[in-house]
């Protein structure tokens, strides 16, 4: 069993970690965690396995075998306290279009029981963050992908979790918007010491922003530590050639596979 | 609880009141049935001895819209799944169950206000009631109704994988459910084989309450009709929550 003391330093406690699909091996005994206050990158291919490992963390997935913690709460038993503590944006969109984006952060509120006289000021601070505040009674379907990506941003940090999971949050994104994205992010890990994990095929990405990287492939993860140690460890100049060294092949086969592909068109056409 | 289920309720109202080009969609199918076969068949049926069609054919359309409008409602969750928004709730520190009741409660509610509006477009037909003291009785059956056709959509959307099984469940299931229910035609006087299936049928039921109620015409009576849509609808809510509760996504 995990050791209390690791308990109350570390936000996310994982120990060989499987989940299968039938006979195919999706995750594949992995372990990890992730200190209170950290940014935590999984940097992998399509298929690695990231976001079946983010569903299984926040509870929308039963793991095959092994065992989480999640703010010292086991994501399979204490299934109420762990959706509690954390905040999530979700790969795909995940947005009420037909709602308002003060609606969206509203019926969010409510889900989380956030008390009503908190409610109201905490979706005006949080709309003031992203810069949404004088969008706040626009539908969302008429919002861009970079505004969408805000806003759920903002509804992820309303309950004030102590976790936010992040599944490729700057996919499709120009990188102005990518940047602006990244500057929220590391002012809210700066001043509310917010822990974030985050998946990413942008090497960049990993590379600036990450305090610690773990590079998963076929659903294992070959190599972990801060980028400066993955450079060291392979001798490479960028993240980008640590990560072809040690995985034999580059992120992404082109600019971007079919399934990228498909889900930034479903997000320009606002699905 | 109760606000979590409020906001869920609130939630498909909104959505419906807000998707107008839906609601006058979903309007031109019952006025086509009213006009077409109420007018078309009307004489025929005259000279049969069987009355005023529109009559016995108004009813009808108001169980149909509520059927399709139900089934339609609790049909979303797919929607919902496969364009993101229900992992959003899923996540959230609320149980399955009460997420049903609310989503539930919303389609239903959805789904009598669109039978509502299908009365009121009936009356502008030509449809007259006969017996506006039992106002309160149709819509109590409306109600029910589409309760129990919005708890079966979400038992079905909870086994489908995308919209795809959809149209099967529109074709093999829904259109089926509608023709088969004495929505268009008396039930007496039928061959065995119909007259037993549409007593299978949950809709002949409403279909039954809702034309007693309004003209007075009745096959199964009150009594029947009620506790067959009350029984009917309990045991689609108990599946319905039992197979979202195992719903992976
Ligand atoms: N419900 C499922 N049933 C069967 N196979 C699945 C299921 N979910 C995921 N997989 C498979 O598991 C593997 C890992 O998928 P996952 O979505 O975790 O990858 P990922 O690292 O998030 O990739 P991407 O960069 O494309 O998002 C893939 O091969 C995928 O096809
Ligand atoms: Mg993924």
């Amino acid at each position: 069993m995990l050791q209390r003391e690791e308990q109350e330093s570390h936000s996310i406690q994982v120990r060989d970690l499987t989940k299968k699909f039938g006979d195919f091996t999706a995750v594949d005994n992995i372990s990890f965690s992730i200190k209170r206050g950290e940014i935590f990158a999984f940097l992998g291919p399509n298929g690695a396995g990231k976001t079946t490992t983010i569903k299984m963390l926040t509870t929308l997935l039963h793991p095959t075998s092994g065992t989480m913690l999640v703010n010292g709460y086991d994501p399979m038993k204490d299934q109420d306290a762990v959706r509690r503590s954390f905040g999530i944006v979700f790969q795909d969109q995940s947005l009420d279009e037909e709602l308002t984006a003060y609606e969206n952060m509203e019926f969010h509120g409510v889900l989380y029981r956030v008390p009503d006289r908190i409610l109201r000021k905490r979706i005006e601070e949080l709309l003031n963050f992203v810069e949404l505040w004088d969008r706040k009674n626009d539908l969302v379907k008429h919002f861009s992908g970079g505004m969408k990506r805000r806003l759920e941003i903002a509804r992820g940090l309303l309950h004030t979790p102590q976790v936010l999971f992040l599944d490729e949050p700057t996919i499709g994104l120009d990188p102005q918007t990518r940047n602006h994205i990244w500057k929220y992010l590391k002012d809210l890990n700066r001043t509310e010491g917010i822990t974030v994990f985050f998946t990413t095929h942008y090497m960049d990405e990993a590379e600036r922003v990450a305090d610690r990287v773990a590079i998963i492939d076929q659903g294992r993860i070959v190599a972990e530590g801060s980028p400066e140690e993955l450079k060291k460890k392979t001798d490479a100049k960028s993240l980008e050639e640590a990560f072809l060294s040690l995985t034999g092949k580059k992120i992404r086969e082109e600019e971007a596979g079919s399934i990228d592909q498909m889900r930034m068109t479903r997000r320009m056409w606002g699905r | 609880m109760f606000r979590t289920i409020y906001i869920l309720w609130l939630r498909q109202l909104k959505r419906y009141v807000r998707s107008r080009s839906r609601i006058i969609g979903s309007l031109g199918q019952p006025l086509l049935f009213l006009v077409a076969l109420g007018y078309g068949f009307g004489p025929i049926f005259q000279k049969a001895g069987a009355g005023n069609y529109l009559e016995f054919l108004a009813p009808g359309v108001i169980a149909m819209s509520i059927l399709f409008t139900a089934i339609f409602s609790g049909i979303e969750i797919i929607w919902d799944k496969q364009f993101g928004f229900l992992k959003e709730t899923l996540v959230a520190p609320v149980s399955r169950l009460n997420i049903m009741i609310g989503r539930t409660l919303g389609g239903a509610t959805v789904a009598t206000l669109q039978g509502i509006i299908v009365f009121f477009l009936s009356i502008a037909a030509g449809f007259r009631p006969t017996n506006l003291t039992f106002l309160p009785v149709a819509l109590l059956i409306m109600a029910l109704t589409a309760l129990l056709f919005t708890a079966m959509g979400t038992a079905i959307a909870s086994l489908l994988e995308d919209m795809q099984g959809f149209q099967m469940v529109m074709n093999f299931l829904v259109m089926p459910i509608f023709f088969l229910s004495g929505a268009l035609f008396p039930l007496s006087g039928l061959p065995d084989p119909i007259v037993i299936t549409a007593g299978l049928n949950p809709l002949s039921y409403g279909v039954d309450g809702i034309r007693g109620a309004l003209v007075g015409q009745m096959h199964f009576g009150f009594i029947t009709d009620l506790a067959v849509l009350s029984g009917v609808t309990a045991l689609f809510l108990v599946t319905g929550s039992y197979l979202f509760s195992k719903m992976e996504i």
